[in-house]
């Protein structure tokens, strides 16, 4: 299958003058589910980023799709991130409106008219089963409901490629493996799904394939 | 095109919630706008009723030859015959000194006064219409004519419509300043409550940016929030004047009344009142353009760092 992602020796040193990403490449295929490890600070949210053009390169070149991130468009970037689903480390929902609404907002910005947005908010939230939330003020939601939120805003537009940076890490165990299911729900109709964690049980108990960073490198 | 309106519908109704969502904020500063362009407007307005005025002065300027009172009728009968051979002026009327007195004893009250005169101390005239002749032709005509024989006096009665004219030039270069100086502050309060705005909406516009919403996109209603702040401060600006031109007429009617004339002031043309509202709303969309370029470049520079 043909590679989605490539790094290619890619660095990344922020104004600040610390390295985040050093030296790294590597290929991800289409359809693979892959678990990115490390200690906090080993650059897992920035290899991310790099992905979803939320960061450039500082050297080496990343393609995704058949786009070159280093040299991409300011203008060309939102259309890249609406093949990209994103659960965000700080979740981002926006708590002046419903559940209903946060979801709505990728389609909303893409400008999906409302009666088809509609019917695909409601197949996200059933998925992540919080159908009968809809109404519910995300506010009053329980840690793991938020992060079903989130999953459900990220899949709402049906992306090729789903991100997720820490998404287990405030969730206790079960929370964690259920969410765990819903991302290889995803994984199995063909959707990408790259995930980084720390979280120990979840990588041992995966039969997915793991990159290993430590300080900015690829562990072998 | 059908997706392009709706994006822009959905904008619009974007912006119109946030109006609707900080009413005192939205209301305050509509009035801000309506009184600062009000100033302008109302001075644009007594000018322009002022222009009428003064043109309708230059339109129909007159010169009054002034005869000696040693003249004869066969005196009289030579100047008429010049002024009829002269192409240039409009027309021309002859006032015999039997009827300017009947008229004077007419209108002025002084009937008593004038029927105890043992003569008539009044001259013949002619009252010359001279039609829209620049002020250099008047003044050489009129020294041509000073030149006639039995002429007293030539008298030119435009000189206070030519000054008016130069004083209206000088309030058009006020209006004008006012307009400027004023349109920047209003620019600078846009700019400054759409920063706010910005500031409020701040985690909806970086997520907004992370789920591929285009920059066109979330800038759209806070533009749309900026010239619809522009358009009704106009609006009601236009209501102030438009309100005040009515009650000022009714007092100036009573003044009018007791000088025997009739004068009224115009409201702003239909023309002027689209330029004010096309004005102001474009006023307000500078300043959010402006704010929001400002204040999204600042947000990315911040996004990026964290």
């Amino acid at each position: 299958m043909a590679a989605m992602i490539s790094f290619n020796d890619v660095s990344k040193c922020y104004p600040g003058g610390f390295e985040a990403l050093k030296g790294v490449t590597l290929s991800i295929d289409q359809g693979e589910l892959i678990l990115f490890a490390g200690h906090s600070g080993a650059g897992k949210s920035t290899l991310l980023k790099l992905i979803a053009a939320i960061e450039r390169p500082t050297s080496g070149s990343i393609i995704v799709g058949q786009q070159n991130i280093g040299t991409l468009r300011r203008s060309a970037i939102p259309y890249l991130r609406r093949n990209i689903g994103m659960i965000f480390q700080e979740q981002k929902i926006l708590y002046d409106r419903n559940v209903f609404a946060n979801v709505m907002l990728p389609l909303q910005v893409t400008g999906f008219d409302t009666r088809t947005s509609a019917s695909r908010v409601r197949a996200a939230l059933d998925k992540v089963g919080l159908l009968d939330k809809e109404r519910a003020d995300p506010i009053t939601l329980s840690g793991g409901e938020k992060q079903r939120l989130c999953i459900a805003r990220a899949v709402v537009h049906r992306p090729s490629l789903l991100i997720a940076d820490e998404p287990t890490a405030n969730l206790d165990s079960n929370y964690a493996r259920d969410i765990m299911a819903v991302f290889e729900s995803f994984n199995q109709v063909g959707v990408t799904v790259l995930i980084s964690t720390h979280d120990r049980m979840l990588l041992d108990s995966t039969r997915h394939r793991i990159i290993e960073l430590k300080q900015g490198k690829l562990v072998a | 095109m059908s997706n392009w309106l709706s994006q822009h519908g959905y904008a619009l109704i974007r912006a119109l919630r946030q109006l609707a969502g900080t009413p005192m904020t939205s209301l305050l500063s509509i009035i801000v706008f309506s009184i600062v362009l009000s100033l302008p407007a109302g001075i644009f307005i007594l000018l322009e009723n002022l222009r009428a005025l003064s043109g309708h002065a230059t339109d129909s300027q007159q010169m009054t030859l002034i005869l000696d009172t040693a003249a004869g009728s066969a005196d009289v009968e030579l100047i008429n015959t010049r002024l009829e051979e002269m192409t240039v002026i409009e027309g021309f009327q002859f006032i015999s000194r039997e009827v300017a007195l009947q008229e004077l004893q007419r209108e002025s009250g002084m009937a008593e006064v004038m029927r105890n005169l043992e003569q008539n101390p009044l001259p013949d005239a002619f009252v010359v219409n001279l039609g829209s002749l620049s002020a250099g032709e008047i003044e050489k005509m009129q020294a041509m004519m000073q030149a006639w024989p039995k002429i007293a006096h030539v008298l030119v009665d435009t000189d206070w419509a030519r000054k008016l004219d130069a004083m209206l030039d000088v309030g058009r270069l006020v209006v004008i300043m006012l307009t400027s100086v004023f349109g920047t502050t209003l620019v600078i309060v846009m700019f400054n409550t759409i920063r706010l705005q910005i500031l409020t909406r701040r985690d909806e516009i970086e997520l907004s940016k992370l789920i591929g919403a285009t920059d066109s996109y979330i800038r759209r209603p806070f533009l749309y929030f900026g010239a619809i702040q522009g358009l009704a401060g106009a609006a009601l600006a236009w209501l102030l004047l438009y309100f005040t031109i009515i009650k000022l007429n009714e007092a100036l009617s009573e003044l009018a009344r007791l000088y025997a004339t009739t004068f009224t002031l115009d409201p702003l043309s239909w023309q002027d009142s689209l330029i004010l509202i096309l004005f102001s709303g474009t006023l307000g969309w500078i300043g959010a353009r402006w704010s929001v370029a400002r204040h999204f470049a600042q947000i990315d520079h911040e996004s990026a760092i964290s």
